[in-house]
């Protein structure tokens, strides 16, 4: 046996799904026995088969994984329930594993998986979903980059019609339910918990969630932004939000102010005073990014930088 | 004067890991360390304050990247993505030298997020070393391989472990970061002598130790990095340097990690045999 047959046998057998009491499955996907299958490639030793050794990074490999998830989706895990938080996750490893070399993107791909199996999520699939776009923006605004905010200085005036970047780490989301303020709410129940017994912590857990369940849904405008390394949710109105995606996509001031407010009937003056003031509110959070030099400006307009 | 052609940072002495549990403390109080190992995936991120934290330790520290998933032993090519990332890191680090593990984790672009044991075969090296000579060549920076801690071994090896560590290293021209920690736990779970080990690899090619502690069950033992130092790993420590000579050497604590002071005070217990080997020589 080569060094890629042995590597693809062991891959193999170490991601299989452990049983329910977290031992290696006794038959292969294909129904081969995999005491024989470790057995063609393992030594035993003096205290254990090639099933049991073979065994030991079976059990490693998901405590590590289902662990990752655990920790990056307490939001989940808290709205479906842990039990069937843990067979959401072996259900989603299994058709999607790891395909990077860090575990921070694990659950890069759980949205995107869920939506074709809503099953895992009911009856609390819009909310579900809701939670795990949140938690994945939270972990992309957490170490995405930064680039030098815009400050007063930074001459955009002679630009009749500025485009402004935001942040590369800014992320703007729109829920159909208030999950910021319930993930802020587990994870205090997760940090009382430390203090409190199991018991108690579970009860205040279930209580927010039935408060939550009974919410109707609304419409909710999110940015999950950054301040001193520290992250933040801040609501926002539809307009702004409408307005931030079109600076996103790279639209012009006038273009964005006319999207975030299409069909509106509103006074100038008042629109003006609005823009103005979430330009201050924003510039303070450093939610815009320093206009490119001249050289940069030129690089980029030629097409040469990715 | 270095220690050996491929340790030339014999005055590193003896770092710690670079932990979160720690950030706060080391940031406050500056604490005198010789040297931080950080762990590269850790930090190979675009933003965001494990950067932030890095800048601020790379001000007044001496910092060594230690990686944990490039897979010298897989084999698909390294992936140019994740060196590009490495590289962009290795030049804000300024690390004087790069580990990695003697291990593999992946096939065809998926990832187990394991160290894997490498069937110690000529066939398995000469794919190990190669790949390994690519990887310093984009970096442009020394390499060293660790040793892993291993729980199964295969029908197909051809020679000892340690045996095919210095085929590796002989091959690809690097040198060796040497965890006498694996040393033992793989010696108690495949009932080999762990001094045959370290009397077996090239010293000369040693260019940083790790110690660490473990975990004891029934009938294995796991490398858990949660404990002190045993008795047993420092011994092996303590024929590793009198054979190697001054090397740099770093503690590993990352589970259940107690305070700075603790983890610090455990590393520093090391100094102990360098100065017992000064004495003797």
């Amino acid at each position: 046996m080569n060094l890629l047959e042995i590597q693809h046998r062991m891959l193999d057998a170490v991601m299989q799904p452990l049983t329910n009491d977290e031992q290696m499955q006794s038959h292969t996907r294909d129904g081969r026995s995999m005491h024989d299958v470790a057995a063609e490639f393992i030594k035993p030793n003096d205290r254990l088969s090639s099933f049991e050794r073979l065994e030991i990074y079976n059990r490693q490999y998901w405590f590590r994984v289902l662990a990752s998830l655990d920790e990056d989706f307490r939001g989940l895990r808290a709205i479906i329930g842990p039990r069937r938080f843990e067979a959401l996750c072996k259900a989603y490893l299994i058709e999607c594993p790891s395909e990077s070399f860090t575990l921070r993107n694990l659950g890069s791909r759980l949205e995107w998986w869920l939506r074709s199996h809503p099953g895992h999520l009911q009856p609390r699939a819009g909310l579900a979903l809701d939670m795990v776009r949140l938690e994945w923006a939270e972990i992309e605004a957490f170490d995405g980059a930064a680039e030098p905010a815009l400050v007063p200085g930074d001459v955009l005036a002679s630009d009749p019609d500025p485009r402004f970047r935001l942040q590369p780490y800014l992320q703007l989301l729109s829920f159909h339910y208030a999950v910021d303020d319930l993930l802020v709410a587990i994870r205090k129940d997760d940090s009382d918990s430390e203090m409190a017994s199991n018991a108690v912590s579970e009860r205040a857990k279930r209580a927010h969630l039935r408060k939550v369940a009974r919410q109707k849904p609304q419409a909710i405008f999110l940015v999950v932004h950054r301040v001193d390394d520290s992250i933040y949710f801040k609501r926002i109105e539809p307009e702004a939000f409408k307005f931030l995606k079109a600076l996103r996509e790279g639209r012009s001031l006038s273009v964005a102010v006319m999207q975030a407010f299409e069909g509106r009937d509103i006074q100038e003056n008042k629109l003006l005073a609005t823009v103005q003031g979430w330009f201050e509110n924003w510039s303070s959070l450093g939610w815009f990014c320093a206009p490119y030099s001249t050289d940069q400006d030129f690089i980029s307009a030629s097409g040469s930088q990715s | 004067m270095p220690a050996n052609p491929f340790n030339g940072f014999t005055d590193f002495g003896v770092g710690i890991g670079l932990r979160v549990p720690h950030y706060r403390h080391i940031l406050a109080e500056k604490p005198v360390v010789s040297w931080f190992e950080i762990i590269s995936e850790n930090y190979m991120i675009d933003g965001g304050r494990p950067l932030h934290v890095l800048d601020q330790i790379l001000d007044s520290y001496r910092v060594v990247q230690h990686g944990v998933s490039m897979y010298f032993g897989s084999p698909e090519p390294p992936n140019r993505e994740h060196l590009k990332k490495l590289k962009t890191l290795v030049k804000r680090t300024q690390t004087p030298w790069l580990t990695d593990h003697l291990c593999w984790g992946s096939v065809d672009g998926t990832y187990s997020h394991d160290l894997l044991p490498m069937p110690y075969t000529f066939e398995a090296a000469r794919h190990t070393a190669q790949k390994i000579r690519e990887v310093r060549d984009f970096l442009e920076i020394p390499i060293a391989v660790e040793n892993v801690s291993s729980y199964a071994e295969f029908h197909v090896s051809e020679m000892t472990e340690w045996q095919f560590l210095t085929e590796v290293v002989e091959l690809a021209d690097c040198g060796i970061l040497l965890d006498v920690n694996n040393i033992y736990v793989s010696s108690r779970n495949h009932n080999f002598n762990p001094l045959d080990y370290v009397n077996g690899v090239p010293p000369e090619r040693v260019a940083q130790i790790h110690i660490a502690g473990h975990s004891k069950f029934e009938k294995y033992i796991l490398d858990t990095h949660d404990h002190p130092v045993i008795d047993p790993v420092w011994e092996l420590y303590s024929r590793a340097i009198e054979r190697t000579g001054r090397t740099a050497t770093l503690l590993e604590w990352d589970d259940k990690i107690p305070s700075f002071e603790e983890v610090h005070n455990e590393a520093l217990k090391a100094n102990q045999f360098v100065a017992d080997m000064a004495v003797t020589s």
